[in-house]
């Protein structure tokens, strides 16, 4: 099966679990709990969503070392590179 | 023999208007591969750049030697996947390193791969930017979020499991890279994307590295607004098909 399909698969099984207890006859706490409760769901995600990305944002490395160490290996290649009579 | 034993690395380098870079990263990669002691080649596959790399590059066969530098140039620019398969064509290693030549992926962390491989017996080692010590230089917020942003939605969408999709950075067995070529269609940040959903489609097995992306330091960048058009087009097509 394709993602997409799985995607719509898992929506479908929610979606018809949802609807199946919003038809039937529940105590009027648990039902008002129940009516919007996919969009709580889709509010939740959104912040995990917007939390993950900002986080993994803020803690992406910056490779400072990385890039003075390979500017000292650039310098080490052209010498060399020079010493065994290459043209640029 | 300390890294290698039997095996043979080759390492395709596509470039595109690379003087600057190519001797540096074949300098790199020369040294890196004698002091670890591995039984290596550099396939060099030039596009017929406007800048004269071809002849930087045939310079480097005579300091390196024609078993190490092979050249396999071909006339304009027809793009990087099928740059791959023509290199791959003439790759006399069982393992083949797939690379940019523009200085962004450091050939030192080649051993690491080579490490990682033996450890799992992995068919594909992939580097990845999003884990552990991995990372990126010289790039801006923007940049950064649209990495961190499109990296996300794709973990969701497609759950490929590899951290990295969209990295060229990457160590395959030669028979898994040819397996995988014949059947990725897509072009530019998608068809590494496409070559790991595959991958994984095909039952093979996925290593990650930690590397250091140091964005490009000569010739040009390119992210526009395109790119990233293109990104979400593919994105969603390997959604609805694989
Ligand atoms: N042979 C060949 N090489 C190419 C072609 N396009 C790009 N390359 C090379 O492929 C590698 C990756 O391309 P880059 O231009 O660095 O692409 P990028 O990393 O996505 O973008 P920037 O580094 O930000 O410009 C480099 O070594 C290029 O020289 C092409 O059409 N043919
Ligand atoms: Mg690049």
């Amino acid at each position: 099966m394709t993602k997409l399909g799985q995607w719509l698969c898992g929506l479908l099984l929610l979606g018809s679990a949802w609807a199946a207890l919003a038809g039937l006859r529940l105590p009027a706490p648990l039902r008002q709990a129940l009516l919007p409760l996919p969009v709580y769901l889709l509010v939740a995600f959104g912040c995990f969503s917007l939390a993950t990305v900002g986080f993994r944002l803020a803690t992406f490395n910056d490779c400072e070392e990385a890039a003075a160490e390979l500017r000292e290996h650039i310098r080490a290649a052209r010498a060399d590179l020079a010493r065994r009579g290459l043209r640029c | 023999m300390a890294g290698g034993g039997n095996d043979k690395f080759s390492v395709l380098l596509p470039t595109y208007n690379e003087r600057e870079n190519l001797p540096l990263v074949v300098w790199l990669l020369a040294r890196t591969f004698r002091d670890s002691g591995t039984d290596f080649e550099i396939i060099i596959i030039d596009d017929g750049s406007p800048d004269g790399t071809q002849e930087i590059a045939e310079q480097l066969e005579k300091i390196y030697g024609s078993d190490k530098i092979l050249l396999r140039p071909r006339a304009r620019k027809l793009g990087l996947g099928t740059a791959y398969i023509h290199g791959m064509k003439h790759a006399t290693g069982n393992f083949i390193v797939i690379m940019d030549a523009d200085l962004s992926h450091h050939p030192k962390f080649i051993p690491e791969f080579i490490r990682k491989q033996k450890e799992g017996n992995f068919d594909i080692v992939s580097g990845t930017r999003y884990k552990g010590n991995g990372g990126v230089y010289g790039w801006d917020l923007k940049r950064k979020l649209i990495s961190r942003g499109a990296n996300f939605l794709t973990q969701v969408l497609l759950r490929p499991g590899a951290s990295d999709l969209t990295g060229s950075f990457r160590l395959y067995r030669k028979e898994v890279l040819e397996k995988l070529m014949e059947k990725c269609v897509s072009k530019g940040y998608v068809f590494q994307m496409e070559m790991i959903v595959r991958a994984r489609q095909l039952g093979y097995t996925i290593g990650e590295v930690p590397i250091s992306f140091v964005d490009r330091v000569y010739g040009e960048s390119k992210l526009g607004g395109n790119e990233i058009v293109s990104f979400l087009k593919g994105l969603l097509t390997l959604f609805a098909t694989t």
